[in-house]
């Protein structure tokens, strides 16, 4: 085997690809074999390294040097300065890296030094298509252990004993699901991964998959082996090509080592997998549904019980986990239960990936171990909110969960303490928002969403979320009565009791929560016809002030509709009823004289 | 795959390919001068015969590495071995053959080499 003395290490994440690490990685090659170093030097693609705002991310070892924002017209600096006479590139790497003279660890960095990566352990290390080097790192070991010096049952008690619960959002125990499946009665049973990912904003599965996909894979065959199943799929939206393809060739290379298949271990068991692509409804997430979706048909969910672990895909037993929580499994397994539920809080145990997003400095994925509070995430690990803005909600949960005013910004980040506050964990979307935000036309955003993914089975959800929408548009329009308000708030609840499935359950989260802590934003909306943070257009005014107007008409000829007049060298007036408030003007004036309110 | 050994042996074989990334505090690292006097004066063989050598023998915790030009153009190429705790050693006017012996005695004996040292060079 060859030897290489240092290991370029390129992003290829999705967040990396898009910002241009493919031509990246092309001029790496074409550098390193201009300069003969392709035989000293490893080029490898891995996955996501969690701060995809600064993408495409080039780390090099063995100096650990972490390299941000790379072009390919830098990589032939890089290669010939860095890799062939060590001398490191400082311009280029990560700001928070450089510290006098000397590089630190990536380690010691505000965004990493407070994660903790389970999860994410390999995303980042390790080449998620080549099955060597996953192995290398401990891969399959944990298969290994289970297969051949446990039984069924110890595998599920060290499950339950971690404390593990579902990272899909429910956070249910997963050595209860495991148990109750292993117990169900049945001549077939099957082990699902949910992977459809929906929330918007969330990209936690996305990455896992992406990065680490043979951890899912060496987890759902535990799973198989501690319930009994010889059949495994991984339910995956085809709008992730990128892990689907990763997932593809990391189950190819499983077989042909004999990892997934016949008489694994020669311990005679069996399993398999195969992908099932689903085409982007939101409400395939819900476990009901996604397997209806498996089976061929219309993916709808259905009441329950029965519970898929009695019957679930073709009414067989089924075992279905999120990727998150299937990429925590094999840890647990090598390194016991003990080791995880030392990580977390009392009723949550280990670590939660967040996909950090909106108004944050830091955008991208962090691994923090439960009960790390809001503030730590928002000010340490993701670097405050730029511009020196304030911050002023952060929505957990995508479009079932709730928003996190600022005022609660040391609540620990755990399942229980977010459901106490009205919001939920969700899959692990965190987004966060500045005062510039406006709270109801936040919930509407996530209202509109849930009104295009409801499915239409049950009424409560199909007519009732798009009431919910009418009355809040009518709010944003400034059309809303007091009357309005109550009744968002009592249609909130009899959706919530009514509704058929998760989705239509969680819907009025959003409104709900943002009522209770922004009711001032709302009133503000009806009675002042105001919205506070001059979002909402159909409530905004935009004015002159006739001070600092030199009369100088840019803006009048801007405007579109010529709602503006005056005589130059005066002040000019905008026209109220002409306004369609695009903020041409605004954008045109160079005195600053046109205030938005 | 049919027993534990094979995964074993799969494992030791794809060890050498990921050993290089992970963070190691308190190894040993070689130092290889690379700048244009240090490559004018055959540093990269020196390197590469580190790295195999290294690699040979299978010390986990050593890191092979380069730096810039240290200002002794005319003793180049020079490596330098830094042993956590230790003084660093500066050997000087390396060349493959001598690699071994530095890894041999200095790096896994932790005895350095002194006749290849900048010390007895410029006595």
């Amino acid at each position: 085997m060859n030897i290489y003395r240092a290991h370029v290490l390129v992003c290829g994440g999705t967040g990396c690809t898009s910002s241009g690490s493919a031509a990246v990685q092309e001029e790496f090659e074409k550098q390193l074999k201009e300069n003969n170093l392709e035989n000293e030097v490893k080029l490898v693609q891995t996955g996501c390294f969690g701060l995809c705002a600064l993408g495409p991310v080039v780390v090099v070892y063995p100096e650990g040097a972490f390299y941000s924002k790379v072009k390919a017209e830098d990589v032939k600096e890089i290669v010939e300065e860095h890799l062939l006479k060590g001398r490191i590139v400082k311009r280029l790497l990560y700001k928070e890296t450089v510290d006098e003279d000397t590089i630190k660890s990536l380690n010691d960095t505000a965004f990493y030094a407070k994660q903790k990566r389970v999860a994410l352990r390999n995303c980042g290390v390790i080449n998620p298509e080549n099955i060597d080097e996953y192995i290398a790192v401990d891969g399959y070991q944990a298969l290994a252990k289970a297969l051949t010096e446990m039984t069924r049952e110890e595998v599920i008690q060290v499950i339950k004993d971690s404390g593990l619960r579902g990272r899909g959002g429910g956070g249910f125990p997963t050595g209860m699901k495991w148990d109750f499946t292993y117990k169900a009665e049945g001549d077939q049973k099957y082990v699902c991964c949910n992977a459809d990912e929906g929330d918007p904003g969330a990209f936690m599965d996305r990455s896992v998959l992406e990065g680490d996909p043979h951890a899912v894979i060496e987890a759902m065959a535990i799973a198989g082996y501690a319930v009994g199943a010889d059949q495994g799929y991984i339910y995956i939206r085809a709008e992730y090509p990128i892990a689907v393809e990763r997932l593809k060739i990391a189950i190819g290379q499983a077989r042909e080592y004999g990892l997934l298949g016949k008489d694994i271990f020669g311990t005679g068991f069996n399993f398999d997998l195969d992908i099932r692509l689903g085409a982007g409804a939101f409400v395939c997430g819900e476990e009901t549904a996604l397997l209806t979706s498996i089976e061929g048909k219309r993916g709808e969910p259905r009441p329950r019980p029965p519970f898929p672990a009695i019957k679930g895909l073709w009414g067989k037993p089924t075992l279905l986990n999120n990727v998150e929580t299937y990429a925590n499994i094999a840890q647990i397994i090598l390194k016991g239960a003990d080791w995880f539920a030392s990580m977390g809080t009392e009723k949550s145990k280990g670590t939660k990936v967040f996909a950090l997003g909106g108004k944050i400095n830091n955008t991208g994925l962090v691994e923090i171990p439960m009960g790390t509070t809001l503030r730590e995430i928002i000010e340490e690990i993701g670097g405050g909110i730029p511009n020196g803005k304030k911050f002023k909600a952060a929505q957990t949960g995508g479009p079932s969960g709730g928003c996190i005013p600022a005022s609660l910004i040391d609540t620990p980040i755990d399942y229980d303490s977010l459901i106490s506050i009205g919001s939920m964990m969700g899959s692990g979307g965190l987004i966060v928002m500045d005062e510039d935000n406006c709270m109801v036309d936040i919930a509407k955003f996530f209202l509109e969403f849930t009104v295009d993914e409801s499915c239409g089975k049950c009424a409560p959800c199909r007519i009732g979320t798009k009431r919910l929408l009418e009355i809040l548009t009518k709010i944003t329009d400034g059309k809303g009565t007091m009357e309005d308000l109550d009744r968002l708030e009592s249609l909130c609840y009899a959706i919530k009791s009514s509704a058929l499935c998760g989705l239509g359950q969680t819907a009025p989260n959003p409104v709900l929560s943002t009522l209770r802590y922004f009711r001032d934003e709302y009133e503000a909306h009806v009675k002042d016809k105001k919205c506070p943070a001059h979002v909402c257009k159909a409530l905004a005014q935009y004015k002159i002030n006739p001070e600092k107007c030199r009369g100088c008409s840019l803006c009048s000829r801007q405007c579109p509709v010529g709602a503006i007049s005056g005589e130059i060298k005066s002040p000019f007036v905008i026209d109220q009823n002409k306004c369609i408030k695009c903020g041409a003007c605004q954008a045109a004036c160079k005195f600053g004289a046109i205030d938005k309110e | 795959m049919k027993s534990l050994a094979e995964l074993q042996e799969i494992r030791n074989r794809a060890l050498n390919q990921v050993n290089l990334r992970k963070e190691r505090a308190d190894g040993i690292r070689v130092v290889v001068g690379m700048a244009t006097c240090g490559i004018a004066a055959g540093a990269r063989p020196v390197l590469n015969a580190f790295v195999r050598e290294v690699e040979a023998r299978n010390l986990t915790d050593v890191m092979v590495t380069q730096t810039g030009c240290i200002g002794m153009c005319r003793l180049e190429p020079i490596v330098e071995v830094y042993v956590p705790g230790q003084e660093k050693v500066t050997y000087v006017h390396m060349t493959e053959d001598k690699v071994a012996r530095v890894v041999a005695e200095h790096i896994i004996n932790n005895r350095p080499v002194t006749e290849y040292t900048v010390g007895s060079e410029t006595k």
